[in-house]
């Protein structure tokens, strides 16, 4: 017997360590769920000895890093830092306006929660983390962040940064807490399709995707549609940005499901800093009301400075229209007021004739029908034989040298009395 | 005159290590596989554990130690994720036992048998944990690539050829 442990320990030692390590795995796999706990408290002391050992050169090192990229990125590397503040000044400008046309919608939507008892969570209290390390293993996507229970963090809080959700606190120790990725295999999430507001659950998969696999195929389903947490996860408060649409196609495991891919909204890849959520509430918190109503007052400015803007322009082409009517319209005009005006109006104002009632021009042969040709009936005596009108009106030879072959272009004011003929000119001969 | 006489192969070329670089260079390995993914991602595709534990396996040439170093190395490293305690305590345990029983068989000082022994342990440490996933922890939705685990295996052989030449120089001949 002694023999066969002395020649076979080698397998012997191998079948058993191997043992030892099935019981324990099927020892973790099997055991009921505690409260809040991903592990049982045996399994939780070994990891707390691991991080023990691990964290602490994690953080000596991380903090090595940090040093030196504050250094580098706060005294060193400041070009084009007052391009990308006045930058930033203008996003802020333009961002404030965004805000303010978002504002009313976000109150009025604000007020029908209220109104329908719609129970909202609103992020209330964050705790801000730095990612000291990794598991160092692809088939496991954790994160270690350098805040713990000491700081108020609890299993299952939800793990974000400005871009999107992260994940969720796994595991907390005093200082230290492990934080399990959106993208690992085992991790899952409630979203919702943005566009087409479809409910589906989000998994993470071995290769470091996520994916979503409930669903049946919809063609409203599009490549580039925003997904958002729908906050029937209770970790994840609705509404905070997970990813994209990346790829739709069948899934080959379960036939009649679509295999939908997402591209995060946050770069789980590198990870500096996150938030993490320790407090929501169903109102919003005092600083979103005063960026609401400072939301709000601004987009009622803006409101009110267009209604005048409108309003004046409607004014001033109401009146242009006016004055054009009344300048087309005829009218009776004063002679010497005429007369006054066409002395003193200077040709670019008398150039539109519109308003000039129509007069015969000049004759150009002139004979005893002529206006003027006739002499006046006072002057004329009964039984007088008929003298020639030397003062009629004559009109100039074709070959006359003095005068213009062509009489004067017609006067912008018509209406004035008609030129004397002159007298020193010599008559037309009579036929 | 007393004569010192090796009856084996494996008496010939046995090693030692100092307890320090025992310690020492396991714990450094899992340290940095913890640091480096984090301000370069794409340096998770390497498992240092792994390279440290083939190395201490073949040097020592002792099935019984390989099997110890590489479920401790395994343990600690599974410590670290979310991931039962044991997947790859059991994977290493198996390659540490296969890796010192080959390094009694053959010359492991060799860069060509080097370069093989690294690349195969590799793939059967992705085989391992596929079968103990799917098989053991009944994980349905578990895939193994295996033309990503090619290029895995082949990255982490070159990284391991340079690693194994530093190590070389703390054995002791005992």
């Amino acid at each position: 017997m002694e023999s066969f442990f002395t020649r076979f320990k080698n397998v012997l030692v191998l079948v058993a360590i191997l043992l030892a390590q099935t019981i324990g795995l099927a020892v973790q796999v099997r055991r009921p769920v505690e409260s809040g706990a991903p592990d049982s408290s045996r399994v939780t002391l070994i990891r707390y000895w691991a991080v023990s050992i691990v964290t602490p050169f994690e953080r000596f090192f991380h903090g090595i890093g940090h040093t030196v990229r504050y250094g580098w990125s706060n005294y060193v590397d400041l070009r084009n830092t007052r391009q990308q503040n006045h930058d930033l000044q203008d996003q802020i400008a333009r961002l404030r306006l965004e805000q303010a046309s978002f504002a009313e919608d976000a109150m009025q939507g604000h007020r029908l929660q209220v109104l329908l008892d719609f129970q909202q969570h609103y992020v209330s209290a964050t705790v801000a983390a730095q990612v000291i390390g990794t598991s160092g293993n692809d088939l496991s996507r954790v994160i270690y962040i350098d805040k713990g229970a000491k700081d108020g963090l609890k299993a299952d809080q939800a793990v974000i940064t400005p871009d999107g959700i992260v994940g969720k606190i796994r595991d907390v120790f005093p200082h230290t807490s492990q934080v399990l990725l959106i993208n690992d295999q085992t991790s899952g999430a409630g979203v919702l399709l943005a566009t087409t507001r479809i409910r589906a659950i989000l998994r993470g998969s071995t290769t470091g995707q996520i994916l979503i696999n409930n669903l049946t195929p919809d063609d409203r389903i599009k490549p580039g549609e925003q997904v958002l947490s729908s906050g029937g996860d209770q970790v994840y408060p609705r509404g905070l940005p997970v990813g994209v649409i990346e790829s739709i196609k069948v899934d080959p495991d379960h036939q009649p499901y679509t295999l939908i891919q997402l591209r995060p909204a946050a770069n789980l890849n590198q990870l500096e800093e996150v938030l993490v959520i320790t407090g929501t509430q169903t109102t919003l918190s005092d600083q979103a009301q005063k960026d609401l109503t400072a939301g709000a007052a601004t987009a009622e400015a803006q409101a009110a400075a267009k209604q005048l803007a409108d309003q004046r322009a409607a004014e001033a082409a109401a009146r242009s229209a006016a004055q054009i009517v009344a300048d087309r319209l005829p009218s009776i005009h004063d002679d010497a007021t005429d007369a006054k005006a066409g002395t003193a109006a200077t040709p670019a104002a008398t150039t539109p004739p519109v308003s000039v009632v129509p007069k015969p021009l000049p004759t150009i042969h002139s004979d005893r029908y002529s206006p003027g040709a006739t002499p006046s009936a006072a002057d004329l005596k009964p039984g007088a034989a008929e003298i020639t009108n030397s003062t009629a009106p004559q009109t100039p030879t074709p070959d006359a040298t003095t005068q213009p072959a062509t009489p004067k272009p017609v006067q912008p004011k018509p209406r004035k009395p008609q030129p004397a003929p002159d007298s020193t000119q010599p008559p037309n001969p009579q036929p | 005159m007393a004569t010192r006489s090796f009856t084996s192969r494996r008496e010939l070329e046995q090693h030692s290590f100092p307890p320090a670089i025992a310690l020492l260079v396991p714990l450094g390995a899992i340290l940095l596989q913890a640091l480096l993914p984090r301000p370069f991602p794409r340096l998770a595709i390497l498992d240092l554990p792994l390279i440290v534990t083939v190395f201490f396996a073949v040097s020592r040439r002792n099935p019984v130690a390989g099997t110890l170093t590489g479920a401790a190395i395994g343990l600690l490293q599974d410590a670290l994720t979310a991931q039962p305690i044991g997947v790859n305590g059991m994977a290493k345990s198996v390659i540490g036992y296969i890796a010192a029983s080959i390094g009694i068989q053959i010359d492991v000082e060799n860069l060509t048998t080097r370069i093989l022994i690294n690349f195969g342990f590799f793939l059967i440490n992705s085989f391992l944990l596929f079968l103990i996933n799917r098989r053991l922890l009944g994980l349905t939705n578990f895939h193994i690539y295996w033309g990503h685990e090619l290029i895995r295996a082949a990255i982490n052989t070159a990284v391991a050829l340079p690693i194994f030449f530093l190590l070389d120089n703390t054995k002791r001949n005992e």
